[in-house]
């Protein structure tokens, strides 16, 4: 079959969906949704469809980005607007499909918006606070088509910019393309695309790869998750494409072994584009030739670093190739010219070759092209995947789009780039987004990840939970990224359990320059920037702990007492039967008192209250049985 | 055991390139990667012991003690420890009785951590044998493993 007989059986099928007679519901039962219960909500609509003789379609989507909303539910009856439900619980599943489906009542109340149609009492989807201010192209498909079903992704133009630039571009024009675009890599390290595959096309040689880097390892970014489990296609077709243009025959996606359900929908969307001639021999009638393959990683941080990655799918331990070393797109898997590029920039290849060059750099700032995404986590009412025109600041993020900090608290800083970024406090929230102004702030774009903190975190306790993350993580080689993020690491155990010395900031900072000297890979350079960001921006953090031993946001137990309070106490005993270390004493009608040597400032008690009594209390100071007699 | 590690090796060629899958494969059929089953790997790659005993100890994904029947991962990423993980994760270890990395001796329960599991918008979570358990708090976990008398 050719490829228009392809895309307009593709496309047929689609209209035939849209302008049939049945309704068709959406499950987003990506990992987030699952994990906030899409597959109950997905079994009732199973089960109460057939039980009920329902002739409605139902269609399993990937992440639309709206987490807080999980799960997510998307109507379509025939005639009408399309409508999307947010925290679609298995009750109020029955309550759609009784209410929506089968009487037609819109069910306002459970609405997030709708889309192709206005509904009265329900937003436009799009405008959204959450939504209006993103430019979604790479998440355009997620939460709309299946990612299990080659059709859906062909229907919305799929596969397009692959016979575009196999049968229309010379592969110098794909990658001329590319250059002009402006796209830099957004793995993190933002080195421009375009030339990154000018440098593998002239590297010398017959075999090549293209290698997908989907070793998403940054604790708290889901980004490329939900793009594998949202549109896997869109990775595959740009690096089918990439592989056109700087020469190769055979590609890899290196995927965590942590997501199966993105290696199970990428097994999936390999074995769909095979039946239909984009990958294998001669790809859509052409003389080109692509196959592709998934790599499991094992679970190892630095494989994220491109030699490690390399020297991983060779059966070795991932450690970084000893300096000097060629580049990767000359010398790179088995020891031949490899193009290693980031899902998200992948992703974005389609969108390049199908709208141009101009078009694409349309958006973003000045050297920074396109747009970003962010997996908005932490302290923040709207938590969720969000894709933003890079030069966005970071106050537009937050407080628009992620709807400000809720519980009255109040923003403290805003972590970007994972355990190789930096912590930018308040005065910097008008900072523009993108790869060169972070960076002079002092953080990194990183892959994605972005950690709002409030008030209630204590930025100390923060850089020792990353060096606690990147220590464990190191591979070994360098002795000063191995031993120097170990002494990090001691410095602020110390600090938080009291033990500080004012030298310990300087200590700190000179440990921390070295490590950064004396390592060969990314990742032991950027293992001290969450310290020392947090020592150029939270310095007042660590001199309270080192010399008024406290902990600001009372978080650090050598620094804090929990207290109940006399007066509010109703003597209930929840607190003092979930004391895990039994501290509490009192009984039925007798007013509760914490042990305070016995008590391990787990801080249970206080979140066992109930809220109406609200009669723990967390207070500085560490106390001790004696202070309260 | 020794049936079932022939049979997986059948579909192998023995390249090194395959170290890391075989070993994926062998500890998804055994739950974990008993000595002799590694010893065998490395004959069949024609590798050293050493080798694939270096690669099996560098990732995190590999095992060598069998795991329990309910397997707890508890989530270590940043949004889940601002969020109270660490809280969730001793109060695990307290209701088990056992560290990260260890099977409890009836083999009913072995506890892991993970760097992130992306359901950063959850915070903080608990996987327990495969399903999220979402929003956790110190009771919730107590709840979850009333603790075995």
């Amino acid at each position: 079959m050719s490829f228009e007989e392809i895309k307009q059986e593709a496309k047929g099928k689609r209209e035939a969906l849209r302008q049939g007679k049945k309704p068709l519901i959406f499950v987003g039962t990506a990992t987030c949704g699952r994990s906030a219960g899409a597959l109950d909500t997905l079994g009732v609509f199973h089960r109460e469809l057939e039980s009920r003789n329902i002739d409605a379609e139902i269609i399993e989507t990937g992440c639309l980005g709206l987490c807080y909303a999980e799960p997510v539910v998307g109507i379509v009856k025939p005639g009408r607007p399309n409508i999307w439900y947010r925290n679609v619980s298995p009750e109020r599943a029955r309550e759609l499909i009784d209410g929506y489906l089968v009487k037609g009542d819109t069910l306002t109340d459970y609405a997030l918006g709708s889309t192709e149609g206005s509904v009265e009492g329900i937003p436009y989807l799009f405008d959204l606070p959450m939504l209006k201010p993103q430019v979604r192209r790479v998440l355009g498909n997620c939460g709309f088509i299946s990612p299990t079903n080659i059709d859906h992704y062909i229907g919305s133009g799929g596969y397009e910019a692959l016979q575009k630039a196999v049968f229309e571009m010379e592969p110098e024009e794909v990658i001329n393309e590319v250059k002009r675009s402006g796209l830099r890599g957004l793995g993190g390290a933002g080195f421009p695309a375009g030339r990154k595959w000018e440098g593998c096309r002239r590297a010398p040689g017959d075999e090549k790869y293209v290698i997908c880097n989907a070793d998403e390892g940054d604790p708290g970014a889901f980004q490329d998750r939900s793009v594998l489990e949202g549109d896997p296609h869109s990775i595959l077709e740009g690096m089918i494409i990439a592989g056109y243009a700087v020469g190769a025959r055979k590609g890899y996606i290196y995927v965590r072994a942590e997501y199966p359900l993105a290696v199970k929908y990428l097994e999936i969307a390999i074995s769909q584009a095979r039946e239909k001639g984009f990958v294998g021999e001669n790809i859509l009638g052409s003389n080109f030739s692509f196959d592709l393959d998934i790599f499991q990683g094992a679970g190892a941080f630095v494989c994220g670093e491109s030699t490690a990655l390399t020297l991983s799918i060779e059966g070795n331990r991932g450690m970084p190739k000893p300096l000097p070393r060629p580049r990767t797109t000359e010398k790179g898997l088995w020891d031949k010219p490899t193009l290693l590029n980031n899902v998200k920039t992948f992703a974005n290849i389609r969108w390049i070759i199908n709208k141009g060059a101009d078009w694409f750099a349309g958006v973003g700032s000045e050297g920074s092209k396109g747009t970003a995404i962010f997996s908005l986590t932490g302290k923040i009412a709207n938590c969720g995947l969000i894709e933003v025109p890079m030069g966005i600041t970071l106050r537009e993020i937050i407080l628009d789009i992620g709807g400000g900090i809720p519980g009255g608290k109040v923003f403290k800083a805003v972590q970007t780039g994972g355990p190789s970024g930096g912590c930018l406090p308040a005065s910097l929230l008008d900072v523009p987004v993108d790869f060169d102004s972070l960076t002079t702030a002092g953080s990194i774009m990183g892959s994605g990840g972005m950690v709002v903190m409030d008030e209630d975190t204590c930025m100390v306790d923060l850089a020792r939970y990353f060096l606690d993350f990147t220590e464990k993580e190191s591979c070994g080689q360098c002795s000063l990224c191995r031993l120097g993020s170990s002494q990090m690491l001691e410095i602020l155990r110390a600090i938080t359990e009291g033990k500080g010395e004012m030298e310990d900031i300087d200590l700190l900072s000179e440990l921390g320059e070295a490590i950064k000297i004396g390592s060969i890979c990314g990742l032991g350079q950027t293992v001290p920037n969450p310290v020392l960001t947090t020592i150029r921006y939270f310095r007042e953090e660590y001199e309270a702990h080192i010399l008024k031993k406290e902990c600001p946001a009372r978080v650090c137990r050598a620094f804090i007492s929990y207290r109940v309070l006399p007066d509010k106490c109703k003597a209930c005993m929840i607190c003092l039967r979930n004391c895990p270390v039994g501290a509490i004493k009192g009984g039925k009608k007798e007013v509760h008192v914490i042990d305070q040597d016995k008590c391990s400032r787990c801080g249970v008690c206080m979140s066992v209250c109930p809220e109406r009594f609200s009669a723990v209390e967390c207070i500085p100071g560490r106390l001790s049985e004696g202070d309260l007699k | 055991m020794e049936y079932s590690l022939s049979e997986i090796l059948s579909s192998y060629k023995g390249a090194q390139g395959e170290l890391i899958p075989i070993l994926q494969k062998v500890q998804a059929e055994l739950g974990y990667l008993p000595e002799e089953a590694m010893n065998r790997v490395a004959e069949f790659c024609r590798v050293a012991e050493s080798k694939v005993f270096g690669i099996a100890s560098f990732y995190a994904q590999f095992r060598f003690v069998p795991l329990g029947r309910t397997q707890v991962t508890a989530c270590r990423g940043t949004a889940c420890h601002v969020r109270g993980a660490p809280q969730i994760l001793a109060e695990v270890k307290r209701q088990l009785g056992i560290e990260e990395g260890e099977t409890t001796p009836d083999l009913e329960y072995s506890l892991e951590t993970v760097a992130c599991i992306g359901c950063c918008a959850l915070a903080p979570c608990v996987i327990i044998n495969g399903k999220v358990e979402s929003k956790m708090t110190p009771k919730k976990v107590k709840e979850r493993f009333t603790k075995k008398e």
